[in-house]
């Protein structure tokens, strides 16, 4: 059939072309961190000068250190929170529950800036010093609910009879969960806590509001680089960034594809 | 469904619900109810605790200042977002025809650019569109053009920042939404004598709906809101939502007034919710009436 051919054909193209619009622009910012020159529209050799230029800068060295511990940190408690969460609305009644389910779909829906300016209100009203503990308590906000959504789409997906069948045999509750639940679990649980950490190590809109000059963390950081205008170090920065989440993306995939077979 | 015999007694139970409980409410409930009480404490010296209560910060978004801003960026918003749905529709539906190995790859190769900070996706524009960017040297190179052109700090590259931003954001919930569409109700719908274009009109758009909804939501909300975008690519012309709301709290100091505007915005998302969930009962409705349960067999699927 040449018109099924002509339609596959179109489609084939029109994905390829949405495909480049996502990719080029990173694609370009990868080649010129390795660029000698400037200027992106001068190609003067490779070099890995940029690279060094950030390694000898100590105030983003510091920002990444920063990133890395609210990351992990904000992942965890996350993925905990996250978690426990899903398990309470996916398996028991109590009261409340439907309201909290639906705050925590509207808390993966608000934007960032509403999330980052009402804790930051309430930070300020119970006098709490923004920093380390601020930041962290507001990326843990950010990311357990991601979490909370992906664990109840992987429950969804196997037979409450297998817990039932545990618990009939005489398992406690935390036996159940900690044998049964969390073995079927833990892909969407890994999961789960590397897209948190990716979510932490990126944010831009509440850590402006809930961090203060004394913790600073790299995507601020890398802001106010940016609002400077271009300086080279930013692509060798961003492709760090980049291959980063890339990793932990690919890694996530891997994890959850692997355990469904 | 929620088990309905777990023993009320186990420790397990308790945690769960307990934690689920004081984290919804200590960082949901709490900072949204905070929100809205400091929109509406008076400017100066106001006192959190001991709230007068006044409609004044309400009554100041009337005035020129904010509706000149409210009005630039949903104009920049509503265009991103109703790009995004032309540009990302057949998108998301070429991946879902695709075939079915190919698809976790294509999902993959969208997932990603989600997941990738904004802000550097932001930045690799500049390289593009800037005044020395790639676009200018293409365009010099083909002779379309005798001097660099400056697309950089214009409401067009603010417009397609934010497209290429929140691109990825619309693609998603298509993609899962026309995904879960039966192929037998088009059959259905052709073999009742109806062509592609109005099987698609009458029932594959309708059934979508939802899919529309959220996505529309998920990109309309964070352009309306983000400050970055349009503070790197659009430089200081014109004052957008996000930046406006961002110095009432980091430089001009007027919370009540930043807190009112953020609230407009919370509003914002709560009809836009609703929007989507009437969206969903309406097509739960017509699947139910459409539902091809007496219609020649359903169902061969793409796979």
């Amino acid at each position: 059939m040449p018109r099924a051919r002509l339609v596959r054909f179109f489609s084939a193209g029109y994905l390829t072309l949405i495909y480049a619009f996502f990719y080029v622009p990173l694609f370009i910012v990868f080649c010129h961190s390795f660029n000698y020159s400037k200027y992106v529209s001068d190609w003067n050799g490779f070099s890995l000068r940029w690279y060094e230029s950030l390694l000898s800068n100590t105030a983003i060295l510091d920002a990444a250190l920063n990133s890395l511990l609210v990351g992990v940190c904000a992942a965890s408690l996350g993925t905990l929170t996250g978690t426990l969460t899903a398990l309470a609305i996916k398996r028991y009644y109590f009261f409340g529950r439907k309201s909290l389910y639906v705050a925590v779909l509207m808390l993966t829906v608000l934007p960032d800036l509403v999330m980052g300016i009402s804790l930051l209100i309430v930070f300020i009203a119970l006098h709490m010093e923004l920093g380390f503990f601020t930041l962290l308590l507001a990326h843990t906000t950010l990311c357990a609910p991601f979490v909370t959504l992906t664990v109840l789409a992987r429950l969804a997906e196997f037979d409450e009879y297998l817990v039932e069948a545990a618990r009939d045999l005489g398992a406690s509750e935390s036996r159940a969960f900690l044998h049964v639940l969390l073995p079927l679990t833990a892909p969407a649980v890994a999961a789960g806590w590397l897209l948190s950490f990716t979510l932490s190590m990126d944010d831009v809109l509440i850590s402006t509001f809930t961090t203060g000059p004394t913790f600073e963390v790299l995507p601020i950081k890398i802001y106010s680089m940016v609002k400077l205008g271009i300086k080279p170090d930013i692509n060798a920065l961003s492709t760090i960034m980049f291959a980063m989440t890339l990793t932990l993306v690919l890694l996530a995939q891997a994890i959850t594809r692997i355990r469904r077979k | 469904m929620p088990r309905s015999d777990a023993k009320a007694g186990s420790v397990f139970r308790a945690v769960c619900i307990k934690v689920t409980w004081l984290w919804l409410a200590a960082f949901a409930v709490v900072p949204v109810f905070a929100l809205m009480l400091v929109s509406l404490l008076h400017k100066e010296h106001y006192e959190f605790f001991i709230p007068v209560l006044t409609l004044d910060n309400y009554r100041e978004l009337l005035g020129p200042v904010f509706l000149t801003v409210f009005w630039d960026s949903t104009r920049l918003a509503a265009l991103s977002t109703l790009v995004c749905l032309l540009v990302g529709y057949p998108f998301a539906y070429g991946i879902a025809k695709s075939p079915a190995t190919w698809r976790p790859w294509l999902l993959l190769l969208v997932a990603i650019p989600f997941w990738t900070n904004s802000l550097i996706r932001t930045y690799a524009l500049i390289l593009i569109i800037g005044i020395h960017g790639m676009a200018n040297k293409a365009l010099i190179g083909l002779g379309l053009l005798s001097a660099p052109l400056e697309m950089l700090y214009t409401d067009f590259a603010v417009f397609i920042g934010l497209t290429y931003t929140f691109l990825p954001f619309m693609v998603l919930p298509l993609y899962a939404s026309i995904e879960k569409l039966d192929a037998g109700l088009i059959d259905a719908a052709k073999d009742l004598g109806a062509n592609s274009a109005e099987a698609f009109w009458h029932v594959t758009l309708p059934l979508t709906l939802p899919g529309i909804m959220a996505g529309c939501m998920l990109v309309f909300l964070p352009s309306f809101s983000c400050f970055y975008v349009p503070e790197i690519l659009g430089g200081a012309k014109n004052m957008l939502l996000g930046t406006f709301i961002k110095n009432q709290f980091l430089v001009a100091n007027n919370w009540p007034l930043g807190a009112a505007a953020s609230f407009v915005l919370t509003l914002l998302l709560i009809i836009m919710a609703g929007a989507y969930r009437l969206a969903g009962v309406y097509v739960a409705g017509r699947e139910r009436k459409d539902s091809p349960s007496h219609a020649p067999t359903p169902v061969s699927g793409d796979e």
